[in-house]
C-alpha cells in the first residue's frame, strides 16, 4: 500500500495560475481572517447589547432577547448559512433580492457568510456577557444606585468594565470558534482556508499534504490568538482582582 | 412575499426526509455520543493522571481536536480512515469504509475531545476533601474514583454532557460536505431536484429548531432535578 | 502506636514541617494546637499518608508510612480520620456511607457491615437518620456520622483534623461528647483542635506547634499550668479567656 508523499507539492504551481499551492492556501487564510474578523465585530456589538439587555429588569426586553438567543442557538450554523444564501434573497422585495443575487463572487458568498456567522456568534457572546454580569456581586449595582447613578450609568461605569475583564478568557475561545466556524462558509462558495485545502486535494491528489498544511496553519493561528489575548488580558488587568474562575466547562465549540 | 412558493413539496417528501434523512442524523448522533462519552471519560482520566507520559498525549489530542474546524476533521477522517484501516490489516489498498462509518468515527473522535473537557472539569469540581475522605477509610485510587468521585461528577455534568449532545446533533449537518444524506442532505436533495430551496431549507431549519429547543428544555428541567444536595 | 521521627515537609520552597518528632502511645489522647498555618493539619495528615513528606519517618503500629512497599490503603483502613468539613459522601445515604469501606476494603458481607453500621449509628445517637442523605443533616449530625464511619473500620487509632471548627457553636458539644466517650474507652487519639476545654478534660498530652515546629510537647497539666515557651504562653493567653 503506497501513498506518494510529496511535500514539495506546496511549492508547485496551482492550476488556477495564482502562484504556488502554499500561496493559494495563504490567500484562503486571508479570507478566513477577513470573514472571522468582520463577523466578530458584528458579534461583539450585537452580543454585548443583547447580553446586557437580558440582565435588565424589564420583562419584555428579557423575553425578546431570550427568544433571539434561542432562535440562533437551535438552528445548525450550516442551515443558517443556507437560509442567508439561498432563502433570504427570495424573501426580499424583488428589486433588492435580484441585486443580492447578482453580487459577483466572492462578495456574493462573503457577505452572507459574514452576516450569518456574525449573528450566530453574537448569541454566544450575549450569553457570556450575561453570565459575566450575573457573576458580579449584587452589591455592585446597589452601590452604584446608592450613589445616584441611573441604571444605564451603573451598567456603563460599574458593571460592564468588570464584566469584560472577567469574560476575556471565554471570549478568546469564542474568537477561535469564529475562526473555526468560518470554514462552514465553503458550502456557499467562499474559498477560505479549508475550502482551498479541499480544492488542493482535488487538483493535486496529495490528500494528506493539503490537509496537513491547513491543520498546521489553524494551529499556528490558535497560538497567535491565544498569545494576543493573553497580552490584552495583562494590559487591562485590574490589580488585586482574581476573577472567580469558572471552573465549569461550557459545552459547545 | 410568500407568493409562488409550494409548501406541499414538504408533505410529498416527508417520508423520505424522515425515514432516510432524520434516521441517519439521529443514528449518527447516538453512536457518536456513546462512543464520544466513553472515549472522553478515558481521555479525562488520562489528562488528570499525574504521570506526564499519560496526560501529555491525551492533552495534545484534545487540544488538536479543539483547534481545528470540524469540516476539516471530517475531510481528514474521510481520507485517513481507509488508509489507516488498510495499514492496520496489512492490505494492499486502502479499505473501503463508506461515508457512514467514516462519519461515525469522525464525530466520535471529535466530540470525545469536548466531552473530555466537560468531564475533566466535572471531576475536578469534586472537592479534594472527598478524595481525602475516600483514601482515609482505606479505599484505593480506583475505588475512590469509582465509588466517590465519578458518581458525584456524573450527576453534576450530565446536563452539560446532554447539552453537548444537542450541539453534536446540530453538528451532524456538516456531513453535507461529503454529500451524505442526513436530514439536511435529504432536504437539499429534494430542494435541488424540485427547485424548492426556500421551502425545504425553511422546513429543515424549523425541524432542527424544534428538536434542539425541545431537547434543551428537557435538559434544563433535568438539571434542577438531579443536582446532588450538598 | 504512632511515632513521628524528624519529619520535615516542603511545599515547593516553603517548609511546612520542620523536624517534627513525637510519640503517641496506645490509649493516649494527644491534642495538637497552634495558630493557623503552624502545620498542625499537615502533620496529622502525614500520619495516615494523606500528605507525603520528604524527610523523616512515620510509624503506625510499627509500619512505616513513607516506605514504598507499604500498602497504604490497608494501613489507612486501620486508622480512622475525621475531617473539618465532615466529607460525608453526599450521593450516598448515611448507612451507605458507613458500609462502603467495610465491604470494599475489609471485605465484610453487606449484612455484617450494615449491622455494624447501625450499632455505631446508635452509639452516636443517630439511628433514626440511617436512610437520610448527608445534605439533610445538620453539621453536628454529619460530623457524628463521620465519626461513626471511621469507627466502623475498627481502627487502632483515630485522627481528628479540627473536627468542630466548621460547626455552629450550639453543635460543638454534641460532637465533643462523642469524642470524650471515645477517649474514655481507651482509643488512641490525635486531635487537632482549638477546643481547650476538651483538651483539659481528656487529653494526656498537648503539643503546641508554630511555623512548622513542635514548640512544646508536655503532659496536659504541665502545659496548662506552666508552659515553658513564651509562644505557647502567648497563644494560651489569647484563647483561654473564652
Amino acid at each position: 500500500m503506497k501513498y506518494n508523499w510529496n511535500w514539495g507539492i506546496l511549492l508547485e504551481a496551482e492550476p488556477g495560475g495564482s502562484g504556488t499551492y502554499l500561496q493559494y492556501l495563504l490567500v484562503g487564510l486571508a479570507w478566513t481572517l477577513a470573514t472571522a474578523l468582520a463577523a466578530w465585530v458584528i458579534a461583539l456589538a450585537i452580543g454585548a447589547i443583547v447580553g446586557t439587555l437580558r440582565t435588565t429588569p424589564y420583562r419584555w426586553v428579557e423575553r425578546a432577547c431570550a427568544a433571539y438567543v434561542e432562535l440562533f442557538r437551535n438552528i445548525p450554523l450550516l442551515v443558517q448559512m443556507f437560509l442567508w444564501f439561498f432563502v433570504l434573497p427570495e424573501l426580499l422585495p424583488k428589486a433588492l433580492g435580484d441585486a443580492v443575487k447578482q453580487m459577483p463572487p466572492p462578495w456574493g458568498s462573503y457577505l452572507p457568510a459574514v452576516l450569518c456567522l456574525g449573528l450566530y456568534m453574537s448569541v454566544r457572546i450575549a450569553e457570556q456577557v450575561r453570565a459575566g454580569i450575573q457573576s458580579l456581586p449584587r452589591g455592585q449595582q446597589m452601590a452604584g444606585t446608592a450613589l445616584g447613578l441611573t441604571l444605564p450609568q451603573t451598567y456603563r461605569y460599574v458593571l460592564l468594565p468588570m464584566t469584560f475583564r472577567i469574560i476575556l478568557p471565554p471570549l478568546t475561545s469564542e474568537f477561535m470558534n469564529t475562526i473555526k466556524n468560518s470554514a462552514v462558509a465553503l458550502t456557499i462558495g467562499l474559498l477560505e482556508l479549508t475550502g482551498r485545502a479541499r480544492a488542493m486535494q482535488e487538483f493535486s491528489f496529495q490528500v494528506f499534504e493539503a490537509f496537513a498544511a491547513a491543520t498546521v496553519i489553524y494551529l499556528l493561528l490558535n497560538v497567535v490568538v491565544v498569545f494576543g489575548m493573553r497580552r490584552l488580558e495583562r494590559r487591562v488587568r485590574v490589580p488585586g482582582f482574581i476573577a472567580a474562575g469558572s471552573g465549569a466547562a461550557q459545552a459547545g465549540h | 412575499m410568500f407568493g409562488g412558493f409550494d409548501f406541499d413539496v414538504i408533505q410529498r417528501s416527508f417520508a423520505y426526509l424522515f425515514r432516510e434523512g432524520m434516521v441517519f442524523t439521529v443514528t449518527l448522533t447516538l453512536l457518536a455520543m456513546s462512543g464520544g462519552i466513553v472515549l472522553g471519560t478515558l481521555l479525562a482520566m488520562m489528562r488528570l493522571s499525574s504521570h506526564a507520559f499519560v496526560s501529555a498525549p491525551a492533552g495534545a489530542y484534545v487540544n488538536l481536536m479543539r483547534s481545528v474546524p470540524l469540516v476539516l476533521v471530517i475531510f481528514w477522517f474521510y481520507f485517513l480512515v481507509p488508509w489507516l484501516g488498510g495499514w492496520v490489516i496489512g492490505a494492499r489498498e486502502p479499505i473501503k469504509v463508506g461515508a457512514f462509518w467514516s462519519c461515525v468515527i469522525t464525530f466520535t473522535l471529535f466530540e470525545a475531545a469536548y466531552y473530555c473537557e466537560i468531564m475533566r472539569a466535572g471531576i475536578q469540581s469534586i472537592s479534594r476533601g472527598q478524595v481525602a475522605a475516600g483514601y482515609a477509610i482505606g479505599l484505593n485510587y480506583w475505588q475512590t474514583m469509582g465509588h466517590v468521585v465519578l458518581p458525584q461528577a456524573f450527576r453534576n455534568m450530565t446536563p452539560v454532557l446532554l447539552t453537548q449532545t444537542v450541539i453534536l446533533f446540530q453538528d451532524t449537518s456538516l456531513v453535507y460536505v461529503l454529500s451524505v444524506t442526513d436530514f439536511l442532505g435529504a432536504a437539499a436533495k429534494v430542494a435541488n431536484r424540485d427547485h424548492r430551496l426556500v421551502e425545504m431549507y425553511l422546513f429543515a431549519a424549523l425541524v432542527y429548531f424544534t428538536v434542539s429547543f425541545a431537547a434543551s428544555y428537557a435538559v434544563r428541567r433535568l438539571q434542577s432535578r438531579i443536582a446532588v444536595i450538598r | 502506636m504512632i511515632s513521628l521521627r524528624n519529619v520535615s515537609k516542603w511545599f515547593g520552597n516553603f517548609q511546612v514541617l520542620n523536624n517534627c518528632s513525637t510519640e503517641v502511645a496506645k490509649g493516649e489522647v494527644v491534642v495538637v494546637c497552634g495558630p493557623s498555618g503552624s502545620g498542625k493539619s499537615t502533620l496529622i495528615k502525614c500520619v495516615n499518608g494523606l500528605e507525603p513528606f520528604q524527610k523523616g519517618e512515620v510509624l503506625v503500629d510499627g509500619i512505616s508510612v513513607g516506605a514504598a512497599r507499604t500498602d497504604l490503603p490497608k494501613l489507612r483502613s486501620r486508622v480512622g480520620m475525621v475531617f473539618q468539613h465532615f466529607e460525608l459522601f453526599p450521593h450516598m445515604s448515611v448507612l451507605a456511607n458507613l458500609t462502603l469501606a467495610q465491604v470494599k476494603v475489609l471485605g465484610r458481607t453487606p449484612q455484617s457491615a450494615q449491622s455494624k453500621g447501625l450499632k455505631l449509628l446508635e452509639r452516636v445517637g443517630l439511628t433514626a437518620h440511617k436512610d437520610k442523605f448527608p445534605g439533610q443533616l445538620s453539621g453536628g449530625q454529619q460530623q457524628r456520622v463521620a465519626i461513626a464511619r471511621a469507627l466502623c473500620m475498627d481502627p487502632i487509632a483515630m485522627l481528628f483534623d479540627e473536627p468542630t471548627s466548621a460547626l455552629d457553636p450550639e453543635m460543638i458539644n454534641e460532637v465533643l461528647d462523642v469524642m470524650v466517650e471515645l477517649a474514655q474507652e481507651g482509643m488512641t487519639m490525635m486531635v487537632v483542635t482549638h477546643e481547650m476545654g476538651f483538651a483539659n478534660k481528656v487529653a494526656h498530652r498537648v503539643i503546641f506547634m508554630d511555623e512548622g515546629k513542635i514548640v512544646e510537647d508536655a503532659p496536659k497539666d504541665e502545659f496548662f499550668g506552666t508552659p515553658r515557651s513564651e509562644r505557647a504562653q502567648l497563644f494560651l493567653s489569647k484563647i483561654l479567656h473564652h
